[in-house]
């Protein structure tokens, strides 16, 4: 299947409860290129999730259009799979790993064989293999995460859309999962929008990286972000052009900073 | 409900003190087989207190358990041995009784579970229904008697009728809680994969809800027997109530004790069974599922 160019043109977004409004998500406009992945970082509760939201078609913007190859999007299109944050709350307590995993697979298009032999490839691609009968209490956060990333590999969608796919777990998990994404992204040609509040993350899994401000979210910056591939976590990190990048975004997000780099070191 | 395996559920963490080992053992044989030989023992110091009260007691309304025992076996078990000595009593009063009380307890569980449900999904009924339904369910149960008896008349079919209607509400209401309290994070990666309806209610909204349709069948079933024993003293001419009220009628003390007894230990063998099928069900659930009955 070939990836899915997703654009985004206007895109805004106004909650109303009762009489009071809140605007979400200002006037948000970018294009995904086929194949690549877009991080998007901003302060925590900018509007992020509302963003991911539309463009999952889950939620009608009160403003813009989101394009799906060139179709507007009316509803969740096919060919579409979601990461979301919380990975307690996305795997039900009473499936194994495998059932959840086959869950999300079209009866009418897989045999039964086809069907395991698929789940067993997704499992093994996430290195889960020796979890497949595991219910999420048996598994660690980490290993619960993967579960989710391998539900959504397995129907090798178009897009990919993640929301805080790492935030929950801890720091070495997180590098692991960071390379585990990478790694499929490689193998898979899917156009991924990661969101995440983690600037270190966006510059370290993005081509691009597309920077909101606060509440309502509009864009602030758009950089490109030039690191060879495959990237390494220790080294890529280290390199000239990665503070750059993550010196950059810092100061877009942090507006009083001082102009020395060095009150930015040590920022989240 | 006090009773051995809470007891034994308690001493699970205990076990995290000590090594695997120890801690095995500790559960197989150190502390669950005393824990049934306790209970055995506080049953049988009760019921000694019980039979030293009562015999002091020179009041008639008060027989002894041990009189109680003998008039059980007098009604139940003194049959014809091609019945395995069960009386006339066991055969066209008991069972009648009990398979009216499991025909219309699972006709309202299975309608209460579909209902349920479907109503908790339903983005409007829910809002429109709760009041209602939450005004229905707070009646008393027993009022649908002497309601039901003009319908339906003296018979079986009361019973039924009275149960069905008197314990659907609490399997009713906690299914359609259950059912909305799904998290969005899973329904919203559910609705992006095109799961199907069929598998999205079968796989996901059944078994989120089965933690609260399990306490909402635990409720009804207490209800359900209240409502056999009143629906038959009241409007039937056979069945536990009936006989209960027959005993009690002709001063018949220790038969009427008899069969209080045995509605006693019907309903605790009930509960006991569905407690059984839950952990079974719930074997995911940490705190619902876990433990052995």
């Amino acid at each position: 299947m070939i990836a899915a160019q997703l654009t985004a043109t206007g895109l805004g977004h106004t909650y109303t409860a009762g009489t009071g409004t809140h605007t979400a998500l200002g006037e948000v406009s970018f294009t995904v290129a086929p194949g690549e992945l877009l991080c998007i970082v901003g302060p925590s509760g900018c509007g992020k999730t509302t963003l991911l939201r539309a463009l999952a078609g889950l939620l009608t913007p009160t403003l813009g259009t989101v394009t799906l190859d060139g179709q507007p999007l009316r509803t969740i299109p096919a060919g579409l799979a979601i990461v979301t944050q919380d990975y307690s709350r996305s795997l039900p307590a009473w499936l194994s790993a495998a059932s959840t995993i086959d869950l999300v697979l079209d009866r009418s298009t897989h045999t039964r064989a086809q069907r395991r032999e698929r789940v067993a490839r997704a499992l093994h691609e996430v290195g889960l293999t020796a979890a497949t009968h595991k219910r999420p209490a048996e598994l660690s956060g980490g290993m619960q995460q993967r579960v989710a990333i391998a539900r959504a590999l397995v129907t090798r969608p178009r897009l990919l859309l993640m929301d805080e796919p790492f935030a929950s777990v801890d720091a070495q998990t997180r590098f692991d999962l960071e390379d585990l994404l990478l790694r499929v992204r490689a193998e898979h040609a899917v156009t991924t929008v990661v969101i995440t509040h983690d600037l270190d993350e966006a510059v370290y899994l993005g081509d691009r990286v597309l920077v909101l401000s606060g509440t309502p979210a509009t864009v602030l910056d758009e950089l490109v972000i030039d690191l060879p591939q495959p990237r390494e976590q220790i080294a890529t990190r280290e390199t000239q052009a990665f503070v750059t990048a993550r010196t950059r975004i810092a100061r877009l997000l942090t507006p009083n900073a001082s102009p020395s780099t060095e009150n930015l070191r040590g920022r989240p | 409900m006090t009773s051995p395996p809470d007891t034994s559920d308690r001493t699970v963490p205990s076990t995290g003190l000590h090594g695997p080992d120890t801690a095995r053992t500790n559960t197989t044989q150190g502390r669950r087989t005393p824990a049934i030989a306790r209970g055995a023992a506080v049953a049988t110091c009760w019921v000694s207190l019980w039979q030293i009260a009562t015999t002091l007691s020179v009041h008639p309304y008060f027989p002894t358990p041990l009189r109680i025992a003998r008039s059980a076996v007098d009604l139940w078990f003194s049959g014809p041995p091609a019945h395995l000595l069960l009386t006339d009593q066991v055969l066209h009063d008991v069972l009648p009784s009990l398979g009216r009380l499991v025909l219309g307890w699972s006709a309202a569980a299975a309608l209460g579970v579909i209902l349920g449900v479907g109503l908790g999904r339903s983005r409007y009924a829910y809002d429109y229904l709760r009041v209602p339904l939450t005004l229905a369910r707070a009646l008393p149960q027993p009022l649908l008697v002497p309601v039901l008896l003009v319908l339906f008349g003296l018979g079986p079919s009361l019973t039924v009728a009275c149960i069905v209607l008197g314990v659907i509400w609490p399997v009713l209401l906690n299914a359609m809680d259950g059912a909305r309290d799904i998290d969005p994070a899973l329904s919203d990666t559910l609705r992006v994969a095109r799961i199907g309806r069929t598998r999205w209610v079968l796989h996901i909204v059944v078994p989120a809800a089965a933690p609260r349709i399990f306490t909402g069948l635990r409720i009804s079933l207490s209800i359900a027997l209240i409502l056999m024993v009143v629906s038959e003293l009241v409007g039937s001419t056979n069945g536990i109530g009936y006989r209960l009220s027959i005993a009690q009628a002709t001063f018949d003390l220790p038969a009427m004790w008899a069969w209080i007894c045995l509605l006693s230990a019907l309903g605790y063998g009930l509960n006991r069974l569905l407690l059984l099928a839950q952990h079974r069900v719930l074997a995911w659930h940490p705190r619902l599922g876990q433990g052995t009955t």
